[in-house]
């Protein structure tokens, strides 16, 4: 009795050092980005342009080019997702297209974000003529983030209580009628989450922006979206490792870091307010 | 009146299946670019030359040479290290968040696990430079600690959240009545746990490990920040190696457009797309094979 009294505690014990494992790496990492990186934020290096080498200055033009080519993506990939589920769930019976069309999503799903970047490049640079340019790259972006985007709005929608689709059937509405006035009006938060949610990973993501139109530098902010663009998380990677002295802008990388992870984390926690929002009961 | 109604119904009917087409359009044509292009590479390489040992060089002056097998042992030695990490932490982690923690705990350390996947690449990259590295040549007393095992580590942590959500999914959907059958049986919190729950949610599990590596595999700026991209064939986990992901990285926006080693990336993305695809296509099988069970 004592002895297997004795290895339930080892056993639970083990768990929960799996679970202090976990949280002591994100404690730590987050600990370590905080300390060096959130002294280096200043109203200058957030909204300057890089000087002498990259060795000084700001990394407004960074944040200038994550923000436009995320919601240029972003505003590419959100209708034709939202439209793609709601053909899924609310037109489509099931057929062999609607089975393809859910299995093509899942295994875009798992496609890295490198071969991504290849598709970007022969494609939308090389094939469409687009160069290297904020189009391109917003375009890559828009079809990295699709799958995920009609994932949640195919959840959402599927949390819509069938009873108010009946209803708005009974009344005379026509199918469309009820999808846009009844269905995507109860969905909208969960849908909106899940936009959001593809916007923060758009925003951090580099391997398909990488041949499609990031710059090293750029001397003015893109004027055009055929122009190229400087992104944060780029020069994040740029300062890391193609710096010619890596230990001299370490601060300014770490200030980078910092800038990227409260970009992403505040779109995660808007997110997460929104579901908090309209779906507390779900949630617990 | 009626008639403008049920043109707009037609016409969104139709103009909405439109829209799904793209996503078959782009896995098709994603197939088919990473295809052609690297059949125009194995017209000059030869399929026996890629797949050998021979040393990655594709820039050298004279004979340039093709092999990809150091950058899949590469590839391979990041995947099981990662592997090796993630599956006991998360499946760990999964039981101690359903069946251990108190609610409270578990609704603070969700969101937690939640952030952990916002992480971007490039950052947790940066993490294996100035934190994990430095770390590792400590501990091991390493010239640097840019090497296979901080991949791993990194890597690992990139792929908890996707093994951590889908394992706890699984272990609460074991049924109620499993458990409390056993503990009527006088077995204790463990024993249920290892002895019924745990055989219970097995092939759940094996699939959440899966997706886990099919994310890590397919992971670029991490392991290209952190594992020293040396081309050599890797001895071990101390030694720096090069991935797939990192080589194409690495060396597409060198390449001029149109020469035998730019359509040699193309097939490098070929290999990394058929692997993350049967990876894939293996754990959603063991999930649907799952799902059949349940019902």
């Amino acid at each position: 009795m004592r002895i297997r009294t004795l290895w339930m505690w080892i056993g639970i014990a083990s768990l929960i050092a799996c679970a202090l494992t976990v949280a002591a790496f994100m404690a730590i990492m987050l600990f370590d980005l905080g300390k060096q990186g959130i002294p280096v934020l200043s109203w200058e290096f957030l909204t300057g342009f890089p000087r002498q080498g990259m060795t000084a200055g700001g990394i407004w033009p960074a944040i200038f080019g994550t923000a436009v080519v995320t919601l240029l993506a972003t505003l590419l990939t959100a209708p034709l997702g939202v439209a793609c589920a709601v053909w899924l769930e609310e037109y489509a019976s099931e057929s062999i297209l609607t089975q393809l069309t859910r299995a093509a999503v899942r295994n875009l799903a798992g496609v890295p974000s490198i071969v991504y970047g290849l598709f970007g490049l022969a494609i939308f640079v090389e094939g469409m003529h687009m160069g290297a340019s904020i189009l391109a790259s917003a375009c890559t972006l828009a079809l990295l983030t699709l799958p995920s985007v009609i994932a949640t709005t195919e959840e959402a929608l599927r949390q819509v209580p069938r009873a108010l689709r009946e209803g708005a059937l009974a009344l005379g509405a026509t199918r469309w009628e009820t999808t846009y006035s009844v269905v995507l009006p109860t969905a909208l938060p969960g849908i909106l989450t899940g936009v959001i949610l593809a916007l923060s990973r758009a925003a951090g993501e580099t391997a398909p922006i990488l041949f499609t139109g990031v710059a090293f530098y750029t001397r003015y902010l893109p004027a055009s979206p055929f122009d190229e663009f400087m992104a944060l998380p780029y020069h994040l990677y740029i300062l890391a490792t193609q710096h010619h002295d890596p230990e001299l802008v370490r601060p300014l990388a770490y200030g980078t870091a910092v800038a990227l992870l409260l970009l992403v984390f505040l779109l995660n926690l808007v997110a997460f307010i929104i579901r908090a929002q309209y779906h507390p009961k779900k949630r617990l | 009146m009626t008639g403008r109604r049920y043109f707009w119904n037609r016409f969104f009917e139709n103009s909405l299946a439109v829209s799904a087409f793209v996503s078959i359009a782009t896995l098709v044509g994603i197939f088919l670019l990473l295809a052609v292009n690297s059949w125009k590479a194995f017209t000059y390489i030869g399929l026996g030359e890629f797949f050998s040992l021979n040393a990655w060089n594709p820039a050298a002056y004279d004979t340039p040479s093709y092999g990809i097998g150091a950058l899949l042992l590469g590839t391979a030695l990041t995947t099981l290290g990662a592997t090796v990490i993630a599956a006991p932490l998360g499946v760990g982690m999964a039981f101690f968040l359903s069946e251990i923690a108190p609610m409270r705990l578990r609704n603070l350390l969700k969101p937690i696990v939640e952030l952990m996947a916002a992480v971007p690449s490039v950052v947790m990259g940066f993490t294996g430079i100035v934190l994990v590295g430095p770390f590792l040549a400590k501990v091991f007393g390493l010239p640097n600690g840019l090497n296979a095992l901080n991949g791993s580590i990194l890597l690992a942590f990139m792929a908890l959240p996707t093994v951590i959500s889908i394992s706890e999914d699984v272990v609460q959907a074991v049924p109620r009545a499993y458990k409390e059958a056993s503990y009527a049986l006088g077995a204790n919190r463990w024993e249920t746990l290892i002895r019924v729950t745990l055989p219970a949610c097995y092939s759940g599990l094996l699939a959440a490990i899966m997706l886990g590596i099919g994310r890590a595999i397919g992971e670029t700026m991490t392991v290209l920040m952190a594992t020293g991209n040396a081309t050599a064939m890797p001895s071990g986990l101390f030694s720096s190696v090069r991935t797939i992901t990192a080589t194409v990285a690495i060396e597409m926006g060198e390449v001029p457009t149109g020469t035998t080693h730019y359509y040699a990336l193309f097939a490098c993305a070929l290999v990394l797309f058929l692997i993350t695809l049967s990876i894939n296509f293996a754990a959603e099988r063991v999930a649907a094979r799952l799902r059949k069970r349940g019902q």
